[in-house]
């Protein structure tokens, strides 16, 4: 069983959706982001996003742009981002990782010598944007070859004649997207959404996790009554750039996001009440 | 599907797939639809002005003392670029679609320019993206955008250049996708866009190969363009790809010099393959794979890309791509203006720069052809500037 599947089962037993929280690597700075990561499972994260920093986030709202500039300023390569996974392993074993950003840093990397090294550094899956099934040779196929789920972002436009296109390739868990929209807008309608996963779960046996938008423990509350698992990135990246003092970490910066990820972890145990 | 082996692709958020899935067979059953290709041609005697004249430029040859020199006079289209072309043929797709919306980006504004004057005369509401840069060092275009009555949205991001209006334009596009047609107007962005760009653009190459053959009887001994996307360049060469005889040169923004760092946007000639805007091609980046700001004099041509046919035809050689510097492009629009009262825009400055090289290399029995993609009446105020004339 994988890391993945081991804690979707875990959540499922504890009759709650999992937690997924997402960061960007490497912001503001290596060490701070570190201390960030190493705080998140004891905040309530099940599952660690880590996002990969690109200069052109095209699905990305104001928040995790500035992270995704931040981080690179702050000296974030994608070697140093396998390199912060390889560290936090070494502490923690069990809490999955997944990669999430877009294909261009890993295709100048190269596809193979980037699984190889994400699978060594413990890696368990990898979101990437702008890699729709249309793609599926560059880096899903491949990824699946080394032991690396392919998580596949699916959408209110994906309707049920895609669905199976989507899936088809997909590993780990399936990631709804909440809205049409980028990352951090707001969710119009959490009944649709609710609607939504029933649909995906009709089609597959995956767990479902619902991501963009989920900002409070009432959306996580709300939304986690039918989710497998609920993903919060852009509050946790904004509580970064809130914390900065003159473009730096401060005392405040880890504990700020420590602080906002209670909030999504209680919801997530009231979801089912 | 790519465009050509490595080039091309849909590269894009899983939101906009199926909307793209939708375009490709729509334009597939537009291009067979003798209703919207007459549409189209109508549209174009009737409101661009095409077939746009081939001109001979006496003055320009006797100076320069080689090939004849030849202007196909894209800028005397309404509108003043090519760039009406594409916008014509994609406002009917949209049209039928049954979009309520339109979005675009733009560089020099003459794309935005296009898009707001279609959008005007089909009654559809328009938002346009722009860099802040570029909204800054273009703004009688940006008038003309607002007077047309498209809403134009300054993108701060990044350098506030192409690029960025670019992300934007995919964030809005992402966000309004059920009501919205993203009206690209270069040829890149994902499968179908490079290829209907060039579908569309592709009468400039048509025509100045007909135009031509009435004048001098002949094919011309080479075909020159400015590229930035690369949409007016893929047009006027289309033609002439399997015309192995013809010497075809694309002029790429060389900025302060290509070897100067972060200093010019020659994609080709000092970029490599990448991701970027939906499809694989040449791309300024460092050795992580994050895109570079390009630099340009002229906004447009400053895109740390290009589209993904031209990369191809990089590789593959049937083209020279050669950059031409800030001040290269400057020297030309001001012999072009003096010599022949043409104001070229800035980009098709960089094409002439290129004519002005290779012209006295060529015998005078041969004929180079310029694509004079754009007026340059945008660029008067920025380029009166740099000379010191204000």
């Amino acid at each position: 069983m994988s890391r993945i599947e081991k804690r979707f089962a875990q959540a499922k037993a504890a009759n709650r959706p999992a937690l997924v929280t997402y960061v960007m690597a490497g912001d503001p700075d290596l060490a701070t982001s570190r201390a960030i990561m190493e705080a998140l499972p004891q905040a309530g994260s099940d599952i660690i996003e880590f996002g990969m920093p690109f200069s052109d986030p095209m699905a990305d709202g104001v928040a995790i742009q500035l992270g995704g500039q931040r981080a690179p300023a702050g000296g974030m390569t994608p070697r140093g981002v396998l390199g912060m996974v390889e560290d936090f392993r070494r502490k923690d074993e069990t809490t999955p990782i997944v990669l999430m950003g877009y294909y261009n840093p890993i295709y100048i990397f190269g596809v193979d010598k980037f699984l190889a090294a994400a699978k060594d550094a413990g890696v368990d899956g990898l979101i990437i944007v702008d890699l729709p099934p249309e793609e599926d040779e560059e880096l899903c196929i491949p990824a699946l070859k080394a032991g690396i789920n392919f998580i596949r972002l699916t959408t209110p436009t994906t309707d049920d004649k895609r669905l199976p296109t989507v899936l088809h390739n997909t590993s780990g868990f399936v990631y709804y997207v909440s809205m049409n929209g980028i990352t951090g807008a707001a969710i119009k309608s959490r009944g649709a959404v609710g609607e939504a996963v029933e649909r995906i779960k009709s089609h597959t046996d995956l767990p479902v996790a619902v991501g963009f938008g989920i900002k409070t423990a009432e959306d996580a509350a709300e939304i986690g009554r039918h989710a497998d698992g609920i993903v919060v990135g852009t509050v946790l990246v904004d509580a970064v750039g809130k914390s900065l003092v003159d473009g730096k970490a401060s005392d405040k910066t880890v504990s700020a996001v420590r602080d906002i990820v209670a909030s999504p972890a209680a919801g997530v145990k009231r979801a089912r009440e | 599907m790519a465009v050509s082996g490595l080039y091309g692709g849909r590269f894009v958020a899983e939101t906009l797939m199926p909307l793209i899935l939708d375009l490709e067979q729509q334009y597939r059953a537009a291009k067979l639809d003798p209703a919207y290709q007459a549409e189209l041609k109508d549209s174009a005697i009737h409101y661009t002005g095409r077939p746009s004249p081939l001109y001979f430029a006496k003055r320009l040859t006797e100076h320069l003392g080689g090939a004849k020199v030849w202007f196909k006079r894209e800028e005397l289209n309404h509108t003043g670029s090519h760039k009406i072309n594409n916008c014509s043929g994609q406002i009917l797709l949209a049209k039928r679609m049954g979009k309520t919306r339109i979005i675009a980006e733009t560089g020099a504004g003459q794309h935005g320019v296009a898009t707001a004057t279609v959008c005007a005369k089909f009654d559809l509401p328009c938002t346009i993206f722009m860099g802040a840069t570029d909204v800054e060092r273009q703004k009688p275009n940006v008038l003309r955008m607002k007077m047309l009555g498209a809403e134009v949205r300054p993108v701060t991001a990044g350098a506030g250049t192409l690029k960025d209006a670019m992300n934007e334009a995919l964030r809005d596009w992402v966000t309004n996708v059920d009501t919205t047609y993203y009206l690209i107007g270069t040829a890149a962005g994902p499968h179908p866009y490079p290829e209907m760009v060039r579908d569309f653009q592709s009468v400039i190459g048509t025509e100045l190969k007909e135009q031509f053959r009435a004048a001098e009887g002949k094919l011309p001994e080479a075909i020159v363009a400015c590229v930035g996307g690369g949409s007016n360049a893929i047009g006027t060469f289309h033609a002439f790809l399997d015309n192995p005889e013809v010497a075809i040169y694309g002029a790429e923004a060389g900025g302060h010099g290509v070897d100067v760092e972060n200093g010019h946007a020659a994609s080709m000639t000092g970029g490599s393959p990448g991701v970027l805007h939906g499809n694989r091609t040449y791309l300024l980046q460092d050795k992580d794979g994050q895109i570079l700001e390009g630099h340009s004099i002229s906004a447009g041509p400053d895109y740390p890309g290009v589209g993904p046919e031209h990369s191809f035809l990089h590789d593959t050689k049937r083209v020279t791509y050669v950059p031409i510097t800030d001040n290269e492009a400057l020297a030309a629009f001001q012999l072009c203006t003096r010599m022949e009262g043409i104001i070229p825009a800035l980009e098709s400055a960089h094409g002439l720069a290129r004519v002005i090289k290779l012209a006295p290399t060529m015998s005078k029995d041969q004929s180079v052809v310029l694509c004079l993609s754009g007026r340059g009446d945008k660029d008067v105020e920025s380029v009166g500037n740099y000379l010191g004339l204000l």
